[in-house]
């Protein structure tokens, strides 16, 4: 069967409904931060094959600004985690509940 | 008898999920550097992908900076935090029928969709080198290219706020 955009799109779909089930799953944050991560690359992938089977380069402009992105944001969160584990010397979401009402 | 790049886009494909998988769920160790080794993977095999797509320079960047940078950083930081006791933790019962569902549920409309839309662009169009790639950011997205920049000047200082000892 010859591979078009369909086939590509369900993988990325596959991939995005992945990182959501991680997120709703896991309990260690470092782990919900891979699974958005998971979700990131997976609308990469479907912005690159629109990219490829319309015959145009903005997708994959958007791509490259996606990445840089991601990189900054990941470099922040982790930050975020690093300094949340100083205070509290967790980093699991079940014992970060000090705004439960 | 199919082309080499089907066959190659599902072994890929397959990869791809099969490592994403065992990012989420592991069945065998629920520690989050088994984890982080798997998405390695799984970016490796989605790089690909972004080959087979012939984004030849998206493929390179996905892997220098995803599993050179972004991952080395998420391999300290799991070095840096003491994480053994949160391996012992039992996934919730809750947890799993609520992702399972989310998951099942987000399939179905995303699968839903693609059939209603149907799209017929089946054949590939354009050809991704690098050069035109290149020419395309610098010419009509040069603005965002240098804010982007900008941004990442602002998350550097952004973290080095965040990580000193004392806050003055």
């Amino acid at each position: 069967m010859h591979v078009g955009l369909e086939h590509y799109l369900t993988v990325s779909f596959l991939l995005f409904s992945l990182g959501l089930l991680g997120v709703i799953l896991r309990r260690n944050l470092l782990v919900i931060y891979m699974s958005l991560e998971l979700m990131l690359n997976s609308a990469n992938l479907a912005l690159v094959s629109f990219s490829r089977f319309n015959g145009k380069l903005d997708g994959q402009v958007l791509v490259f600004f996606i990445i840089t992105v991601a990189a900054a944001e990941v470099a922040v969160g982790l930050a975020l985690i690093v300094a949340l584990y100083r205070k509290r010397q967790s980093a699991h979401v079940e014992d970060l509940t000090s705004m439960k009402l | 008898m199919p082309a080499l790049p089907d066959i190659l886009f599902y072994v890929f494909a397959a990869l791809t999920l099969l490592c994403g998988v065992l990012v989420v769920a592991n069945p065998l160790s629920r520690s989050p550097v088994t984890s982080a080794m798997f998405l390695v993977l799984t970016i490796i095999s989605m790089s690909g992908l972004f080959v087979l797509l012939h984004a030849f320079f998206l493929g390179i960047v996905q892997i220098i900076v995803y599993a050179g940078a972004v991952m080395v950083l998420f391999l300290f930081v799991i070095m840096l935090l003491d994480l053994k006791e949160e391996a012992r933790r039992k996934f919730k019962f809750f947890g799993l029928g609520a992702g399972l569902i989310s998951f099942a549920a987000i399939v179905f409309i995303m699968l839903k969709s693609l059939k209603s839309a149907a799209p017929d662009a089946n054949n590939p169009a354009g050809d991704g080198d690098t050069a035109a790639l290149g020419k395309l950011l610098f010419t009509q997205y040069t603005l965002p290219f240098e804010v982007v920049s900008v941004l990442l000047l602002v998350a550097m200082v952004g973290v080095i706020l965040l990580c000193k000892k004392k806050l003055e």
